[in-house]
């Protein structure tokens, strides 16, 4: 009887073998767990985890591109680790330390190409998506010499990147489509600390948020040759701006149609830029220093969430009426959103609550969560087709 | 339990002829410990390697004199990124902080 029951689980297990060898990747994604140097793969159908993989070193900064099949990951680590992952093998392809601090990165448009941006030291490092070969090396040396930590970059149409140099205040235009002999145009002067870049879901307008003056620098990427143009200067007014406890990511600023919504820096309030004229058509108050401010697929709503110490909450606005349409609690250290593709879910990490929620966006009801290890940054596969990242 | 009873004995080595802090509870210090590695280590990285902000770890601290670490951690810097915690910190747990910070315990 026991050899029998035996038979049947190891059959039950190969037929389990044989039904997950085939499978999409579209509604995979992956869930940084900060303090482990781990990521689950997650499932935004079945809303649970598929599986962890270990060893990815230190992602206490961490964010994540997909090649364009959406099978791959690249992983970039606070370590200057980039990691290429399997989603479906659920294992490390290849991983190199490629600096020895590293913020991000983008994938290029034909997919081929995964430009990393460096703080230490300061640059951009380029490789071949499939086989974490360094391609191009373009140090961030600025005029005076001296080098940049590279913040905000993303891919642009043309197999191009954009990216910003924090200290140095500039912009640097690359193109590779002689990937080993990239053309940099630099525009000098951009602003004080650009801290962070956003490009618009067409890939025409980059915008860089400036850390040490109040404004926004915007290179029109349909015509670069007009130099970098600056946008809402000067609107904290003069005031005295409150103390930033974490910096605002731009990565997710919510691009409406007409209108951006953009964290402000050391106010607690959502800019609105009119993207016709690109002049401030709005602010709404809100909890706290916005963080992340991303908007839902459909551009009805935008939801935020905020620095320590109102890293507990969650808002939402609904965009028409640009008021605030639901205030949620999830728990503590709530630090990153991320919509399903068409938007019917967000998944919310709580790093305090080692926990990530899932809320109907209809209803704010809260439908699913999955355990996770100090979560931070969550990244779905539909990543892999949009500009920019 | 070790480490923590090392870690006391640590803190009762007098070094350079400045007064240690006060110890805050077992209670508080986890969460200051809590709080530097995840809110601080935002900028400052969770290894305290550096990140947009300057990295914290003892070599980069030794030459600086305590008094003016302590007064970064309380008022911030202005015209930098870093903000005031003050209200979230008392001056003896930004010292006892700072202890922390300088043998590398973070």
């Amino acid at each position: 009887m026991r050899v029998l029951a035996t038979l049947f689980a190891a059959f039950f297990l190969l037929q389990g073998c044989a039904s997950t060898s085939l499978r999409g990747t579209g509604d995979l994604g992956v869930v940084i767990e900060r303090a482990t140097g781990s990521v689950q793969v997650i499932d935004t159908t079945q809303r649970s985890s598929l599986g962890q993989i270990a060893g990815l070193g230190d992602l206490s900064h961490a964010s994540v591109n997909f090649s364009r099949d959406e099978r791959y990951a690249y992983v970039f680590g606070r370590d200057g680790g980039l990691t290429k992952i399997d989603l479906l093998q659920m294992r490390i392809v290849k991983r190199v330390v490629q600096a020895g601090n590293s913020i991000g990165g983008a994938i290029s448009q034909d997919g081929k190409l995964i430009a990393v941006a460096n703080y230490e030291p300061g640059g951009v490092k380029i490789f071949d998506s499939t086989s974490l070969e360094l391609v191009a090396d373009i140090p961030a040396v600025a005029e005076n010499g001296k080098a940049s930590k590279v913040i905000g970059l993303v891919d642009v149409p043309g197999n191009q990147f954009v990216f910003s140099l924090f200290e140095a205040g500039e912009i640097w235009l690359v193109d590779v489509r002689n990937p080993g002999k990239p053309l940099v145009t630099k525009f000098r002067n951009v602003g004080k600390e650009p801290y962070d870049a956003m490009i618009t879901a067409d890939g025409r307008f980059y915008l860089a948020g400036l850390f040490g003056e109040d404004g926004l620098a915007m290179l029109d990427l349909w015509d670069p040759q007009a130099g970098i143009k600056r946008v809402m200067d000067g609107y904290g007014r003069g005031q005295e701006k409150l103390p930033v406890y974490k910096m605002p990511h731009l990565e997710g600023w919510a691009a409406t149609g007409n209108e951006l919504l953009v964290p402000a820096v050391g106010r607690h309030e959502v800019l609105v830029i009119g993207q016709k004229e690109w002049k401030e058509s709005g602010r709404i108050a809100v909890h706290g220093q916005p963080v992340f401010v991303v908007a839902r697929p459909d551009n009805r709503q935008v939801w935020v969430n905020f620095a320590f110490p109102n890293n507990d909450t969650v808002q939402v606005i609904d965009v028409a009426s640009r008021t605030i349409v639901k205030t949620l609690k999830p728990g503590k250290g709530v630090l990153h959103m991320e919509f399903t593709p068409r938007g019917e879910q967000v998944w919310v990490s709580l790093r305090d609550e080692n926990r990530v929620e899932i809320y109907d966006s209809a209803s704010f009801a809260k439908v699913g969560e999955i355990r996770a290890d100090s979560p931070s940054g969550i990244f779905l596969t539909p990543r892999a087709h949009r500009t920019g990242l | 339990m070790g480490r923590e009873t090392y870690l006391v004995a640590l803190l009762l080595i007098p070094f350079g002829g400045q007064a240690l802090a006060a110890e805050p509870s077992v209670a508080r210090q986890n969460e200051i410990r809590h709080l530097v590695l995840q809110d601080c280590g935002s900028c400052h990285g969770m290894s305290m390697a550096g990140g947009l902000g300057l990295p914290l770890l003892p070599e980069a601290l030794r030459d600086k004199p305590k008094d003016s670490l302590v007064a970064t951690i309380l008022h911030g810097r202005p015209g930098t990124a870093m903000p005031p915690w003050k209200p979230f910190l008392t001056e003896s747990e930004a010292e006892w902080i700072v202890d922390l910070l300088l043998k590398g315990q973070f």
